[in-house]
Parts: C-alpha cells; sequence; structure tokens
C-alpha cells in the first residue's frame, strides 16, 4: 500500500522550505544524474529538498503500511475459514514486513526509525487517509485488497524506477511481494457475489464505501498538487495523480462489472473520444477532512499505534537492558 | 546508519539497527536485503529470518550491527575505482589470439 | 491400524488440532499490535505455523471420524463443551510477558509431544509430527529466549514475567495428564506417553528459568478439565468472535 504526497493541503503553501542554497555544481550534477534514471545511494551528494521530500514520502509511505495492518487486523480473529484466516494473518503480516523495509530504507537517509513513529504518534507525519475508514463487514477484506491494494499498485510499480536507490530496491521487494494481496481480495469479493443474498449485499456496502476514498488515495488533483513537478523532475514520483486515478479507474470498473456489482458513481460513463472512463467530482473537503485527521477512524487508529508503542516501552528496554548486561558479563 | 555504539538511556527507545545478508541458495553469495532492529545478535537473526525469508528466499543468514559497517566515500570513488578503468590487460579480449587456435 | 484404534484417533488428532487453532487464534490478536515490528512478524509467523497445524490435524480428525466434518467445520461448527483443547492454550494475552509464558510453556511440551508422536504407528500423524516439530522448536526456542530477556531484563520485565509465569503455571500439570483414550492408543503403539514426558520438559524449563533469574514456577492447584470440554471462560468468547461469520451466515460460502 502507499500514501501519496500529503503534506499541501489547499491554502497550505506546499513546496520545500528554502534552506541555504545549494552548491550549483553539485545541484546541476546531481540534476543530471537524476535525468539520466542513475541511482542516487544514500552516501552520494544529494540537494537538501530531495533528501528531505524523499525521508518524507518514504516514511509517510512507512506509516500507511503500519497503520494500515489495522483495518485489517480487524478482522483477523473473525476470518471465516481457516484458510481465509491464514491469508489475512500473511497478507498484514506482509504489510508489516513492508513498513520495515520502507523506514529502513528511509533510516539511510539519517532519519531514525524512531523520530519517524514519533512524528507519526505526535500528528506531525501523515499516512494515507484510506485506513482513516472503518472495516465494517468481510467483504471488507475482499474490498481493501482489490482497491486499495490496486490503487496501490498503480503507484508502487512506477516507484521500482524511483531515484532513490534504497527506495527503488525496497519497492520492487515490495511489489513482488504484494502480487498476492489483490489477487486474494478479488477473489474474495468473487466468492461473497457468487454467495448467498447477504454475502452479495455486504460486498456492495464494501464497494460502497471504499470506491471513493480509493479514488482519494492518489492524492489531490494534477492543478492542486504542487510538488509533483518537482517529484516527477527528481524521479522520487514517476506519473500524476490524475493520471494514475485515470489508470485505476480504466482497470477497475470492468473488474466490478464482471462482480456484478455497482459502482457507486452515477456519473460513471465511458467516454469514447477520450478513451477512458469520466467520473464524478471527488468530496475533496472530505478528503482534507480526513487528512487532518477528521476520519471515522482516525483517533483509533492513532490510538491502536501509539497504545503498542507505549506499552511496548518496557519490553525494548527489557531486551536493550539484557543485551547490556550480557556484553558486561563477556567482557568481565 | 545510525550511531548505535552508544547504549540509549532513553526509556522505550528503539533497539539498535543491523544490516541482514540472505543467501538464497546453497553456492551462492550472501547478498544484502535490508536492516532490521534488534536487541542482540540471536534476536537479529530471528528478525531477519522473520522478515526477508518469509517466502522462502534464504538457506543461510548474516547480520551485522550497521554501525561495524565501514563504507567507501562517494567523494573518493574517482580515486578509488577510475584507475581500474585503462587497465585492460586485465582482462582476456585485450590478447589477440588467431581463430585458428582453439581451446583459449 | 484397527477399525477399533481409528475411532481413537479421533479425539486423538482433535486435541492437537484444538490446542494449535486457539493457541494460534490467541497469538493473531497481537497482529498490528506488538511492541515492535519485528516483534509483530514474529508472533504473526507463529499464529501461520498454528493454524497450518490446526488445519493439519482437524482435517485429519473430520477425515477419520467419516462424517463429511472438514477442519473448518469442526473449528467453526462446534461449541465450547466438544473443544478439547488444553486450558493453557486458551488464556488470555495479557502483557508481552504472559503471552511469552504461555508459549513457552506449550512449546516447550508441544515439542517433546510431536517427537515422541514422530514414532507414532500411525503414519499420517507421525508424518505430521515430523512436519510441525520443526516449525515448534522454533517457537520453542524464540520464547525461551525472551524469557530470559525479560527474566534477566529490568526490574519491571522481571516482575512481568514472574507474574506472566504465575497466571500460566496452572495449566501446566494438564499437559501431562493421560486420559483413558491417550492410555488405549498408546496401547496400540499410535499414541504419546505424556506423563513421560514430564522429567524432559521439568529439565529445560528448570534450564531456562535458571538463566532467567527466574524462581522455580509456583506450586499452584493444578487446574484441569479442558481435554474432556471443561474450559475456563475465555474459551467461550474466543468461540463467539471467532465463529461469528459461519454461525451468522450457516448457508454461506466463503
Amino acid at each position: 500500500m502507499y500514501t501519496t504526497e500529503l503534506q499541501s493541503a489547499p491554502g497550505q503553501k506546499a513546496g520545500i522550505p528554502a534552506s541555504a542554497p545549494e552548491d550549483p555544481v553539485k545541484l546541476a550534477a546531481f540534476e543530471a544524474r537524476v535525468a539520466a534514471d542513475e541511482f542516487i545511494e544514500p552516501k552520494d551528494w544529494m540537494p537538501e529538498a530531495y533528501r528531505r521530500t524523499l525521508v518524507r514520502q518514504i516514511s509517510q509511505h512507512a506509516h500507511s503500511e503500519i497503520v494500515g495492518m489495522l483495518p485489517e487486523g480487524n478482522w483477523i480473529t473473525r476470518a471465516p475459514t481457516l484458510r481465509r484466516k491464514a491469508v489475512l494473518l500473511a497478507k498484514v503480516q506482509d504489510e508489516g514486513g513492508h513498513g520495515l523495509y520502507l523506514y529502513s530504507a528511509a533510516e539511510t537517509l539519517g532519519a531514525s526509525r524512531e523520530e519517524m513513529i514519533d512524528a507519526l504518534h505526535s500528528g506531525r507525519a501523515k499516512y494515507s487517509t484510506i485506513f482513516n475508514y472503518p472495516t465494517l463487514n468481510w467483504a471488507d477484506i475482499g474490498a481493501i485488497g482489490w482497491l486499495v491494494d490496486g490503487a496501490a499498485i498503480m503507484n508502487q510499480v512506477a516507484l521500482q524506477r524511483t531515484s532513490y536507490g534504497p527506495y527503488a530496491r525496497a519497492m520492487v521487494r515490495i511489489c513482488k511481494e504484494e502480487s498476492f494481496h489483490q489477487r486474494q481480495g478479488y477473489e474474495l469479493m468473487l466468492a461473497m457475489c457468487n454467495g448467498t443474498a447477504e454475502q452479495k449485499r455486504m460486498a456492495q456496502d464494501a464497494l460502497n464505501r471504499w470506491w471513493w476514498p480509493s479514488l482519494m488515495m492518489f492524492g489531490p488533483r494534477d492543478d492542486n498538487s504542487p510538488n509533483s513537478a518537482q517529484s516527477i523532475r527528481w524521479r522520487i514520483k514517476r506519473e500524476t495523480n490524475d493520471q494514475l486515478r485515470q489508470r485505476f479507474v480504466d482497470v477497475t470498473v470492468p473488474q466490478a462489472e464482471y462482480l456484478g456489482l455497482t459502482v457507486p458513481d452515477p456519473a460513471l460513463k465511458w467516454n469514447e473520444a477520450r478513451g477512458h472512463y469520466d467520473i464524478g467530482e471527488i468530496d475533496w473537503e472530505e478528503f482534507y477532512a480526513v487528512v487532518r485527521g477528521e476520519g471515522m477512524t482516525s483517533l483509533e487508529r492513532m490510538k491502536a499505534r501509539r497504545d503498542a508503542w507505549d506499552e511496548g516501552a518496557w519490553v525494548r528496554d527489557a531486551a536493550q537492558a539484557h543485551a547490556e548486561k550480557r556484553q558486561r558479563r563477556a567482557a568481565a | 546508519m545510525n550511531d548505535n555504539s552508544s547504549s540509549n538511556d532513553k526509556t522505550g527507545a528503539d533497539w539498535p539497527l543491523w544490516e541482514v545478508f540472505v543467501r538464497s541458495k546453497g553456492g551462492l553469495a550472501h547478498r544484502h536485503a535490508g536492516s532490521v532492529h534488534a536487541a542482540d545478535a540471536r534476536m537479529a537473526i530471528e528478525a531477519a529470518r522473520d522478515t526477508y525469508t518469509r517466502r522462502m528466499e534464504g538457506v543461510s543468514l548474516w547480520v551485522v550491527p550497521s554501525a561495524a559497517i565501514t563504507a567507501s566515500d562517494p567523494g573518493e570513488a574517482a580515486a578509488l575505482f577510475e584507475p581500474a578503468a585503462d587497465k585492460v590487460y586485465r582482462h582476456p579480449t585485450f590478447y589477440a589470439i588467431p581463430d585458428a587456435v582453439k581451446h583459449m | 491400524m484397527t477399525a477399533t484404534s481409528e475411532s481413537l484417533l479421533v479425539p486423538f488428532a482433535l486435541r492437537l488440532g484444538d490446542d494449535a487453532l486457539i493457541l494460534g487464534q490467541r497469538l493473531g490478536e497481537w497482529c498490528g499490535h506488538a511492541p515492535t515490528i519485528e516483534v509483530d512478524l514474529a508472533l504473526t509467523n507463529l499464529s501461520l505455523d498454528l493454524i497450518g497445524q490446526a488445519t493439519l490435524f482437524l482435517d485429519y480428525a473430520g477425515k477419520l471420524e467419516g462424517k463429511g466434518r472438514d477442519a473448518d467445520r469442526l473449528a467453526f461448527r462446534r461449541d465450547a463443551v466438544d473443544f478439547t483443547n488444553c486450558l493453557l492454550v486458551e488464556q488470555p494475552n495479557g502483557d508481552f510477558a504472559q503471552t511469552i509464558a504461555r508459549q513457552f510453556l506449550y512449546s516447550t511440551w508441544q515439542q517433546l509431544y510431536l517427537n515422541a508422536l514422530a514414532d507414532s504407528a500411525d503414519d499420517t500423524l507421525a508424518a505430521a509430527a515430523v512436519k510441525c516439530v520443526k516449525e515448534v522448536a522454533y517457537h520453542a526456542r524464540f520464547a525461551a529466549e525472551w524469557v530470559v530477556r525479560l527474566g534477566d531484563g529490568t526490574e519491571e520485565s522481571h516482575r512481568r514475567m514472574s507474574a506472566g509465569l504465575d497466571w500460566m503455571s496452572r495449566f501446566v500439570d494438564e499437559l501431562f495428564e493421560m486420559e483413558e483414550a491417550d492410555r488405549a492408543l498408546l496401547a496400540a503403539g499410535a499414541g504419546v506417553d505424556k506423563a513421560a514426558l514430564r522429567p524432559a520438559w521439568d529439565a529445560e524449563v528448570a534450564r531456562v528459568l535458571k538463566e532467567a533469574m527466574l524462581e522455580a514456577l509456583p506450586q499452584r492447584r493444578t487446574l484441569t478439565g479442558g481435554r474432556l470440554g471443561r474450559h475456563t471462560e475465555h474459551l467461550g468468547h474466543i468461540l463467539s468472535e471467532m465463529q461469528f461469520l459461519q454461525r451468522a451466515y450457516p448457508d454461506a460460502v466463503w
């Protein structure tokens, strides 16, 4: 799963605060390397703004994976078969692993995982809006795999070629592992849609609730996404929000039709001239409210993460204390 | 990479960082896979196992405290690596051998 | 195997499956809430191993029973009185130390048990034991290492680890109880002499507790009954959550 750039809400001047001017010769050489699709590695010279943007983007991405464990984790104990339980456990575990890979990638830029987690817990760092929606019935687990992971894949596949080496390598591993996530989600939806009337109703209800939030995952419209141009030039973003969103809609609508489900957008229509689907207006007010932490489960998600970290403090201390005792004994 | 040599006296602090190397199958070298946080080497091995070999990616693991790794300085890349560029005589293609000569 | 001993095998396989299922379910509750991401992944791996074992043993029980019940039917449509897991595995996660205490006591036993089962005259059980014991050896090691870290960590972790072991110690004796069915199956060459596992278990637990600077397990009154379907209050809640969908929508295929 992924997060889009969330720093820039309307009215909030996005962009990178100017710091000390960069050495123009180094900067030109850097820009040329990136333009030539070379990889930038941790100890290479890089402009401060590039480093900061990356730390922010990668850590937001990592936070999204970790917080993203919660909505699906909500159904682990209630999964209806042993196979579904194992699949869901493995998937949520993968998300934890992906968070870990991404924190590792960000740590190569000099940010400690602890600092990043602290930024999340204090509300300074953002994570994908999608995880602030509740999982209310079992079909939500299918809808998340199908729609949320489907949306994530659109962006993540492109990020395998991102300019920062550790990020690109983490994305390669993540994409490889996530290839089962969307498929299991769609398979689950199929079972629900081929099932009883009650199951089909759950499936439709899930699509109704997850469709629009999934489209919002791609972030603001391009004309409202001021960092995009620079991020694309730096190859830390490879396609614009609207391009990715359009591609997602185009591939997903036929999948919904195959399930016999109705996409909850009366304005949805195939546009022959464009060769794409036209969609209705996204509720951006809702999007920014959720970015601000006012989503249905925003407080619950943050509380769950803080509780896990705070209640784990004595465990981390104990293991550290034990390791130090051992070292002392070995030295004595 | 973080300096993890000094003990952190803040309560609830995260554990030190370790780099993970995985041998994917017998006969191949260990290859860098990523990193984990762990309080001790044993925990680092187990965390590496649970993180980086969930899909049968490995048959052997190395973990190294990240702070123990010294990397070459990219600023010295020219001095370190470019002098090798003109030593073409180290490569077999530098030597012309008539086609008639076989098995060489 | 004769027809008689096959009928003895059904409750035997059920117990193995029920233990794994309930412990796997408990560990699944941790997912997303562990002290670090690494520990989260580790606990989920234990849970996945156990859910796999549950599937294996419950499917086998269902097959032997011959009433058309598969692992899911057994897991999701029986009530507490028909569950034969030991009381230890249904105990609440509590804090991380309590979870580790449960895991340590159980996995240490399960490893010995499966090692013995690998010699069973029943080929299916023997093969399953050989497969599962590799997983369980890791569980036992993982848990023992954490007992040591927590026991010999900070004052707080020592206190919590002791409390966790104290809670769980009441359910240890049940692991070694020989029911009538156990004796009959043992006589047929397919079972495990659980009582005979006790010295090795005691020795391993004592070794780890000593390394962890922890006292020996407290001598508390033994609580038992799980193998006969008499459980603690916890199991009912586990089942009402775990079985919700299958109970609420009995006609659905998931």
